[in-house]
């Protein structure tokens, strides 16, 4: 309970330092430019818009049922887009999360079915996350190869290596496996949703107030510069490699309790939904700009239109196009603020 | 504007988020005339000359070529009306050779369309190469491997690969060295003959009286007059510009030196320069001159340890450092301002606030998490001290102007509060006004006790701030001058490598 006070507490400063942030980031994407604020307000209008068109349309949207459902199927891509936001900052790419959120949730469950302890067994697939960002970052920051490339490398590997764990979809005996993580709910809140929601002022806090993120974010926009800045460059890619892993590892573990199995195929595609978060919220790929909030933006955006054609029943295939067709207009409403 | 006008701009009008860039300015020029824009910094030299060659629109005016009215939508009309702009900023493509860059769009193809001439293309790019009497360049090379100065030459030669009626050169001067600088005015000299019109911006005003046939002078975005050389003085010139007489524009000097702090000892990179070997004193500026390519850049880095050395020792007071990284050297109190801000000094898509702390944010920051109050009150120091304009901390360095620019890249290192501060051209690409405040911010610097390595290839530069004067060529040091000592003569003798 003093966690979600001390959350509470929190809660309006970090929306105060959002339309900061989120100008801040704006002017980052848009150089030279004198009206920076009206494609935040075309966001804006379309996601209101987007709301009354269900509101009258759908009687379901609007149920407790469906908006905690809605916040649980976000928690995924909310995750990752930090990690993937942090390692497009530096003017990298991370491709391989997807395989990461199936190595680890069925190493959660593997390990927990062989009795050890749920928080042990989490802890220890954050570990292992943090430890494929570590080769993803070792490669890419001490051997300065191309992230896309390294993490293109990983992405077939480490989907091999949960095929060679369990090749079968392992579900968990232990009860409170999904009823924590996955089903648990703190008020209408479902603990994985709050998990997800206080990480974006963490990151936010790391990115605009720590040395580290400070670096992180000059480093896309000239790495020589920081490098002859005397900041250790290499160390502050790598560690955001790393901690694209950690998400994608957190992500991984509360997928699985979400579904109550594990699969080893699980994932494919969420590199592209994280990425595209981040894109829709304002970040630039090849480093130089990009936003905390605005990202969660993003992530709720897609979200809530999955969950609008799901109400409608459409077809998840229309799904995709209606996404590509999405993240293209907004990119392109980004790019002609230049 | 008499009837030879083969050039004339009216009442050209241009503003930028509400400022106004350019007010109602009126410019001519005739065939065969070099004529050069001059003022300080966002005086509107560069916006003047980006609209005539298309890359910008005008919000009022007119634009006449030989008489008849024309309108530039694009860079490619006015290439095809003939009109052609080497800018500051690079175009070249890095990992295309040069001959590719010279001819891009050109490129010669054999009888089977579409299939380039390889052997056609090399000897074209040559020749054009030789006519700018630039030899001794493989054009089979790609851009990427050559120093700024010689993609500078590349850059000219792309513009003169055709038949030019205008061409305008902003700052070509900038990264050239003094020989270099020569066979530019040759060339110019050799256009000017086929009756090309030249608008030559360049902020070095010997240079302009050099080469200019007629200057205009541009203050605020307006025109403050057209003078001829022979009938002006540069004093007349820096009033044009600055509105105000500037008088002396070197501090005197006259602090003395204290015990030696920085000592270089036989600094030896294979490849790159042999057995330096200086000593530097607290309080004393000294000044490394050589041409572009002598390698002075290269020792600045092999110190900051952006570069490795492969033999030699620094002691830094007394004892020995040995700087693998520019961390290293930072931590030991060794700032090196690099020469050119845009690729190594600024993060231009970040604030005053990012760019000037961002070498100092282990001072700065406990746990690791920044202090923002005092990450505030010392930018906001430096920035009032160093009088960067506009002084808002969450301005974005690329909206800034070159002079205040280069004040943040300063102020980032002032804030780390190095012993020995390394300044490579310090006042590159910096408008007059400008450069006497650096001048007096290190001479500031110095009387406080910090040592000063200033790298420079303005010889004036040298002469008017150094105590001492090194003078480097070909990657050794070949002469050092006493200030008593020193003279432009001297200098350049032996950066040449002539003889007196």
């Amino acid at each position: 309970m003093t966690n979600d006070s001390k959350l509470d507490n929190n809660a309006p400063t970090s929306i105060i330092e959002k339309k900061g942030t989120g100008l801040r980031t704006l002017l980052l994407s848009s150089i030279g430019n004198c009206r920076p604020n009206w494609v935040n307000y075309a966001f804006l209008a379309a996601f209101v818009i987007l709301l009354v068109v269900t509101a009258t349309m759908s009687d379901v949207f609007f149920t407790q049922r469906n908006l905690s459902n809605l916040m649980r199927q976000t928690v995924t891509n909310g995750v990752l887009s930090l990690g993937m936001l942090i390692v497009i900052l530096t003017g990298g790419i991370d491709l391989s999360v997807a395989p990461i959120v199936a190595l680890t949730g069925i190493m959660v469950a593997g390990f927990s079915n062989q009795g050890m302890p749920l928080s042990l067994a989490i802890l220890i697939c954050l570990g292992v996350g943090a430890a494929v960002g570590a080769i993803n970052g070792l490669f890419i920051a001490r051997f300065k190869l191309q992230p896309f490339i390294v993490t293109l490398a990983t992405l077939g590997a480490i989907r091999g290596l949960v095929y060679v764990y369990s090749d079968v979809p392992i579900t968990p005996i232990d009860p409170s496996f999904r009823a924590v993580l996955g089903a648990g709910m703190v008020g209408p809140f479902p603990i994985s949703a709050l998990i997800m929601l206080a990480s974006y002022p963490l990151v936010w806090f790391f990115l605009n107030r720590t040395r580290s993120g400070r670096a992180i974010v000059a480093i896309g926009g000239n790495e020589e510069a920081v490098r002859l800045a005397g900041i250790n460059v290499t160390w502050n890619i790598f560690l955001a490699y790393i901690l694209s892993g950690l998400f994608a590892g957190l992500a991984g573990v509360i997928l699985a309790s979400r579904l109550g199995i594990s699969q080893p195929s699980v994932g494919a595609g969420f590199e592209l939904n994280a990425i595209a978060a981040c894109v829709i919220g304002g970040a630039i790929l090849g480093g130089g700009g990009g936003s905390t909030f605005g990202t969660l933006a993003g992530v709720v955006a897609l979200g809530m239109i999955d969950n609008l054609l799901n109400l409608f029943n459409v077809q998840s295939y229309y799904q995709q196009i209606l996404k590509g067709v999405i993240i293209l207009v907004a990119v392109l409403a980004r790019r002609k603020q230049r | 504007m008499g009837n030879s006008d083969y050039l004339v701009m009216k009442g050209i009008s241009k503003s930028f988020d509400g400022t106004q860039a350019l007010r109602g300015v009126d410019f001519s020029a005739v065939k065969g005339e070099v004529h050069a824009i001059s003022g300080e910094n966002g005086a509107g030299k560069s916006t003047l000359v980006k609209i005539l060659s298309g890359a910008l629109p005008c919000d009022k005016g007119e634009i006449f070529l030989d008489g008849k009215p024309i309108e530039l939508g694009s860079p490619l009309r006015a290439r095809q009306l003939g009109i052609y702009a080497v800018y500051q900023d690079f175009s070249l493509i890095p990992h295309l050779t040069i001959a590719e860059n010279i001819l891009l769009g050109q490129m010669p193809t054999t009888r089977v369309h579409e299939v380039i001439d390889w052997k056609k293309a090399y000897l074209r790019a040559e020749n054009i190469l030789k006519n700018i009497g630039f030899t001794g360049i493989d054009v089979r090379k790609s851009v990427r491997q050559l120093s700024v100065s010689h993609q500078q030459m590349v850059e000219i030669a792309k513009a003169v690969a055709d038949q030019r009626k205008v061409l305008i050169l902003d700052e070509p001067s900038a990264v050239l060295s003094q020989e270099e600088l020569n066979r530019l005015f040759a060339l110019v000299r050799q256009l000017k003959k086929q009756g090309t019109i030249i608008l030559y911006i360049s902020h070095r005003l010997d240079e302009v009286f050099e080469i200019a046939d007629r200057i205009t002078v541009l203050k605020d975005g307006q025109l403050v007059g057209t003078v001829k050389p022979q009938e002006s003085d540069q004093n007349q010139l820096i009033r044009m510009m600055v509105g105000r007489s500037l008088g002396e524009i070197f501090p005197v000097r006259n602090s003395p030196s204290g015990e030696v702090a920085l000592e270089v000892r036989r600094l030896t990179q294979k490849e790159s320069y042999w057995d330096i070997s200086f000593s530097l004193r607290r309080g004393e500026i000294l000044g490394m001159f050589g041409l572009v390519g002598s390698g002075r850049t290269q020792v600045a880095r092999g110190i900051f340890g952006a570069d490795r050395f492969t033999s030699g020792e620094i002691l830094l007071n007394g004892r020995s450092i040995h700087p693998r990284s520019p961390r290293e050297a930072v931590s030991a109190g060794i700032a090196l301002l690099t020469e050119d801000r845009k690729r190594d000094g600024l993060i231009m898509n970040c604030t005053i606030r990012d760019n000037v702390s961002l070498a100092s944010y282990s001072q700065l920051s406990k746990f690791g998490v920044v202090n923002r109050n005092k990450q505030a009150t010392e930018v906001k120091k430096l920035v009032q001290d160093l009088d960067v304009r506009p002084p808002l901390l969450d301005r974005l360095a690329s909206h800034l102007s070159g002079g205040n620019q280069q004040k943040l890249v300063l102020a980032k290192w002032l804030m780390t509060h190095a012993k020995v501060l390394i300044l490579d051209e310090p006042t590159r690409g910096v408008d007059v006004a400008t450069k006497v405040e650096i001048y007096h911010i290190i001479d500031n610097l110095a009387r406080d006790g910090m040592c000063i390595l200033l790298i420079s290839s303005e010889l004036l530069e040298i002469l008017g701030m150094s105590d001492r004067a090194l003078v480097m060529r070909e990657g050794r040091l070949v002469g050092e001058f006493a200030r008593t000592d020193a003279n432009e003569e001297r200098l350049l003798a032996s950066a040449a490598g002539v003889s007196r």
